[in-house]
């Protein structure tokens, strides 16, 4: 490679933390006035190859240069003293203060020793107007949507003599308008040979926007490619991880034949939508089904999920469920109607980590039984010792905490508690994400024995052949908007992604 | 240290016990609290109000009926104890309300009745102390049954309810769930707010209770210094009993012992001869020394520190073998 | 529309300014002799020491954090310069310098604790709190006047204004202190970064911020002003003695948040701290002219008003959030 034109170079990165190899010898190369995506699927390493390149975590292994000079970041500070800004989605700056103190703190002006705020005030203003940005800069930050505040981070960045900015998918909380604007500034900030990582998982906007894209996929580098030579499908095809011509292959032996007991509608929803996370949407889940929800990462995977449950409250739309209109305001509700939802978070909205692996298990069943009719001991631990034994989880005894558990048997812990209160709809939210192959298998093979019960499943995953091997049919969003269902013959993956990307 | 006198057990062990007694109702209902990752500074002054109710309720009216002096109570002795329980289990249902369904941090919710509560016991006792002349009230916080002192039951009931509650329903498990990670609790289908609701209330009820006793013993409701910094007290005995005040997982023994812990250091202090007010002192050191070992960081910086001094020197020992 | 947006920040401040004036005129038009300078310097001088440690306290939560020892440091204070100055027969030039030397360190300590072992600031400064009220009693359980001629004339001294007006020099050193915080707070860095730092630590950390630092010094400030809160009040009470100030803490507190300064950091007025803690002179005054309500109607008032913007700002809180999602 060619290195006196590139601007930032890593090399053989590798980066573990405990159970988990997050990176591994990845390498990067971006050159002075190039807009780079980083694209990959939930773990696949993009946020820890940021974090490491912006000094928040030390790398194992591997080299960074920067202008052909090794350099090894410390801190976010000091990776922005080198040379190398970051503008998160939540925009790291002080929201309670003005513009111009944003852009400034920390090097404000000074006048006989005290803040100059004239000054600081005119050279915001002027450092703005450069990037076509005529705002009152003496206004609070928090006065101004996302996109201005984003604005006014590369603003500061760039006045800290930025070589590198990384724009941590910094879109995916602005409108088209706010979309278009940033994407101007950044081909203005290309231009004068600002070196540009832009992550996102908007596909549009990659190629609106970008370059060359390097792609990641668990923790490993799959290529970096010219945009202009990389169709949509191909990316995809990429990120989820599957040889293009592999399709073949994909088994479907262990699908149900249930299509024929479509008729038994258990939930129907009607206009569900909750203003800003997803768009109101139809949706039929039938008895004895495992429903697929693909669609890239942000597209409304969750929220659907979170909207049926009851945790963000749905703002319009009904939820029918066995041919009754019911309300469900809180998870609580939802777990009476015979709903189970387990959550992508396994650690923060899923364990509770100081509690026994037993306690973690009955919960779901004792919160929907009451605190009164209270599940004695021992009938805790006959449930306990059965479901350890049912699902193979690996745990010393029922008592131990299930912190203390691999995240595989955590999500099995998780299972049994949804499992325990016999629901008649099951949302599993990524269940097999971060976990080892052989539990994926066990828990991929425990969704189909389930519906072969009758119950019906709702499955979300970024891995498509995984979804392809474990649905009956497939709803498939894009930004937010449910836009198709695929079922029968045109399962496949293929289709599938085009159907994702949107061509 | 215990030995009978007139039928009643006398000696230290006994006087810190009774002592003891609001203290450890408070650590009761302050327990609840700190488990779901919450704080009650309010039980001082909620204290007050309850004596306050009690005592101007029952009232001081000497009289002489029929030529014999009689204390004429306003109101049964009952119905007073009963309105100022009332009164105090309101006043933690508005802190609860604040908490679970207006969202404010359980500091500052507290805080507002910690100020006005002092002010509402002086309002209802029209500012001045009021002495409870009346014997049977006297009763709760002096009067001895088997040989031991009242208030130990009220405090053994309390506990005994509270502890079939928590470990013999679901409750204490929902408690520590919701402690431990609020969020999940929601999710795995626990009324979150419902229960933080409750503890509050609770956390009030035993308030109203210490007052009580509080009032009982001295014969009279002082607005201004009934349970003065008892809140603190409560939060240390929590704390003392091996309690993270970082919530979840609890013990309602624990707590009990750190009341009698605190109880202890100020009547030996007082056996000492030592102006009581000097238990501060060993007070505020206590707080600081759980505070560092419960500190995460603290732990680290020193234990590792402490591990490689003693790592050396046991290699070199293990060289030696 | 910018107006309209204006306001939600300045909102409680100036509920604050304009209920002050309320108050003010509603006792000039019920009772004779309040619509007078005097009666408003009279707040002043009855509250001096008040502004002095709310003002630092203000500080603190503009950080995020809290701070109840104050009252107990205040206390502390008095009670160790009257035994310097009575028992141990020191000069008031060398004392007054050293408590305010023992107040910043006492801050320090506390700060370090907080900043270093991540301790919740709550705890730390109960901590502290039993600590300085306990050093009290250690020192004498009784009162100790104090007699120094140097206290004595300032405690006693007058200092003139126009249309025999007098206020003290109490006074004079919390305007004094008043105007240092206002310019520490806007024209300094250290100013700002507390506001930074109480906005979003996080943020501030990756803005290269010194946050530690920051952090520790804000509860030495506090340390600081509760010291020469307790020279100020010794000069006010002429004595030592382990109940002083009981409860100030609170008062403090409250001052802060009437005055517009959340508890949950990032916004902070100094002035409407000071405000805040005219409003409560104001009520304590009218409630001395009204004559026969007793002085605890003042903290119901207090406790009322602070209930009032306790939920006014979750209020404006929560529909922040909500307007943020929808957008």
């Amino acid at each position: 490679m060619d290195d006196a034109n590139s601007l930032l170079k890593a090399k053989g990165i590798c980066k573990a933390f405990p159970g988990v190899k997050a990176l591994n010898n990845v390498d990067f190369e971006l050159k002075p006035g190039e807009i780079h995506c980083l694209m990959g699927e939930n773990g696949a390493g993009k946020s820890t190859l940021i974090k490491v390149l912006t000094g928040v975590d030390p790398l194992d292994a591997g080299d960074i240069f920067l202008d052909g000079k090794a350099i090894a970041p410390k801190s976010p500070h000091h990776a922005q003293q080198l040379g190398i800004s970051t503008v998160y989605q939540e925009v790291n700056l002080c929201a309670n203060l003005s513009v111009a103190e944003n852009i400034f703190i920390g090097r404000e002006p000074l006048r006989f020793g005290s803040i100059d705020w004239k000054e600081m005030n005119r050279k915001s203003q002027e450092l703005l107007a450069r990037l076509s940005l005529g705002i009152d800069v003496t206004q609070p930050l928090e006065r101004y949507s996302v996109a201005i505040q984003q604005m006014v981070a590369i603003a500061r960045a760039l006045d800290i003599s930025a070589k590198v900015l990384i724009l941590d998918e910094p879109t995916s909380s602005l409108d088209a308008q706010e979309v278009e604007k940033l994407f101007g500034l950044m081909r203005k900030l290309k231009k004068q040979g600002l070196g540009i990582i832009f992550v996102t998982h908007f596909i549009e906007q990659v190629y609106d926007v970008s370059d060359k894209i390097t792609i990641l996929r668990n923790g490993e580098l799959v290529g970096s490619y010219e945009t202009v030579n990389l169709p949509r499908v191909q990316l995809i095809a990429k990120m989820i991880g599957k040889a293009f011509d592999g399709f073949e292959s994909s088994c479907k032996t262990l699908k149900l034949d249930i299509l024929q007991e479509r008729r038994n509608n258990f939930l129907q929803v009607r206009g569900l939508g909750h203003k800003g996370s997803i768009h109101p949407f139809d949706l039929d889940i039938c008895k004895g089904e495992v429903l697929g929800l693909v669609g890239l990462l942000g597209s409304g995977r969750t929220e659907v999920a979170r909207t049926i449950f009851g945790i963000d409250k749905a703002d319009s739309g009904e939820i029918v469920i066995e041919g009754q209109t019911v309300a469900i305001q809180s998870p609580a509700d939802a777990i009476q109607y015979g709903l189970a939802y387990c959550s992508e978070n396994r650690k923060t909205e899923g364990i509770i980590e100081n509690l026994s692996v037993r306690e973690n298990i009955i919960l779901a069943l004792q919160a929907k039984l009451g605190w009164m009719k209270h599940i004695t001991k021992k009938r805790q631990d006959e449930i306990s010792k059965k479901y350890i034994a049912l699902l193979n989880i690996k745990t010393a005894g029922p008592e131990q905490l299930i912190k203390n558990l691999s995240g595989g048997n955590q999500q099995k812990v998780i299972l049994a508690r949804w499992l325990l209160t016999e629901p008649k709809l099951l949302i599993l939210d990524e269940p097999t994400r971060g976990i080892d192959v052989g539990a994926k298998v066990e828990i991929q093979k425990l969704i189909l024995s389930l519906a072969e019960t009758g119950m019906s499943v709702v499955f979300i995953s970024s891995e498509l052949d995984e979804s392809v091997r474990c649905s009956s049919r497939m709803a498939v969003l894009r930004d937010r908007v449910k836009i198709a269902e695929i079922s029968g013959e045109e399962m496949e993956e293929k289709y599938i992604m085009q159907t994702i990307a949107g061509v | 240290m215990i030995e009978m006198k007139d039928g009643h057990f006398y000696g230290v062990t006994i006087d810190i016990l009774n002592r003891a007694a609001p203290l450890m109702l408070l650590a009761i209902g302050m327990t609840l609290v700190i488990a779901t990752k919450g704080i009650d500074i309010s039980v001082g002054s909620m204290i007050a109000i309850s004596g306050a109710v009690v005592a101007s309720l029952i009232g001081g009216k000497l009289e002489y009926v029929d030529g014999v002096k009689t204390l004429i109570t306003l109101v049964p002795m009952p119905v007073a104890i009963i309105t100022a329980l009332l009164v105090t289990t309101l006043l933690g249902m508005w802190n609860g309300l604040l908490i679970s369904k207006v969202g404010i941090q359980p500091i500052v919710a507290t805080l507002i009745l910690l100020v006005a509560g002092r002010g509402i016991a002086q309002l209802i006792t029209q500012g001045q102390i009021i002495t409870v002349y009346y014997k049977p009230f006297q009763f709760i916080g002096t009067g001895y049954i088997l040989g031991l002192p009242f208030s130990l039951f009220v405090v053994g009931l309390v506990f005994g309810i509270t502890f079939y509650a928590v470990r013999k329903t679901a409750l204490g498990m929902f408690i520590e769930s919701i402690g431990i990670n609020a969020v999940a609790s929601r999710f795995a289908g626990i009324k979150v707010s419902k229960y933080i609701f409750s503890v509050y209330a609770f956390s009030g009820l035993c308030a109203g209770l210490a007052g009580l006793i509080i009032c009982s013993n001295v014969s009279s409701a002082d607005g201004n210094n009934a349970g003065l910094f008892i809140e603190l007290d409560a939060i240390l005995a929590v704390s003392l009993g091996g309690n993270s005040l970082d919530g979840g997982r609890f013990s309602l023994v624990g707590s009990l012992i750190g009341a009698l812990v605190i109880q202890s250091i100020t009547t030996t202090i007082y056996a000492l001869g030592v102006p009581p007010e000097i238990t501060l002192v060993v007070k505020s050191i206590v707080v600081i020394i759980i505070c560092l070992l419960q500190s995460a960081k603290f732990r680290k910086i020193v234990f590792s520190k402490w591990a490689q001094k003693r790592g050396i020197p046991s290699e070199k020992n293990a060289a030696k073998l | 529309m910018k107006k309209m947006q204006l306001s939600y920040k300045y909102i409680n401040l100036i509920i604050t300014v304009v209920l002050f004036f309320a108050l003010f005129a509603a006792g000039s038009v019920l009772y004779n002799g309040f619509f007078s300078t005097q009666v408003l310097l009279n707040m002043l001088i009855d509250n001096a020491f008040l502004i002095i440690t709310a003002i630092g306290m203000t500080f603190v939560l503009i950080i995020g954090g809290i701070d109840i020892s104050v009252g107990s440091v205040i206390a502390l204070v008095c009670m160790l310069s009257a035994y310097l100055l009575e028992i141990q027969h020191l000069s008031a030039l060398i004392v007054i310098p050293l408590m305010l030397l023992m107040g910043f360190l006492f801050g320090i300590v506390q700060g370090s604790f907080i900043h270093f072992f991540t301790i919740q600031p709550f705890i730390v400064t109960l901590a502290g709190m039993f600590l300085a009220r306990g050093l009290c009693y250690v020192i004498s359980i009784d009162t100790i006047m104090i007699t120094n001629s140097f206290y004595q004339f300032i405690a006693t001294y007058r200092i003139p204004l126009p249309f025999d007006n007098y206020i003290s020099i109490s006074v004079m050193i919390a305007l004094a202190l008043v105007a240092a915080a206002l310019y520490l707070n806007n024209y300094t860095k250290f100013g700002r970064a507390v506001y930074a730092i109480g906005g979003n630590a996080q943020s501030a950390m990756l803005m290269g911020l010194p946050v530690g630092r920051t952090k520790v010094l804000v509860y030495g400030l506090s340390g600081f002003c509760s010291a020469l809160s307790g020279v100020v009040f010794s000069f006010y009470m002429l004595s030592g003695y382990g109940l002083h100030a009981m409860g100030l803490e609170m008062d403090a507190i409250a001052s802060a948040v009437i005055g517009g300064t959340p508890l949950t950091g990032g916004v902070g007025f100094i002035t409407g701290t000071v405000f805040g803690v005219l409003i409560q002179g104001v009520i304590q005054t009218l409630i001395m002219f009204q004559g026969t309500l007793s002085s605890w109607w003042t903290k119901i008032a207090v406790a009322f008003l602070l209930c009032l913007f306790i939920v006014l700002q979750r209020i404006v809180v929560s529909r922040k959030e909500r307007t943020k999602s929808i957008s």
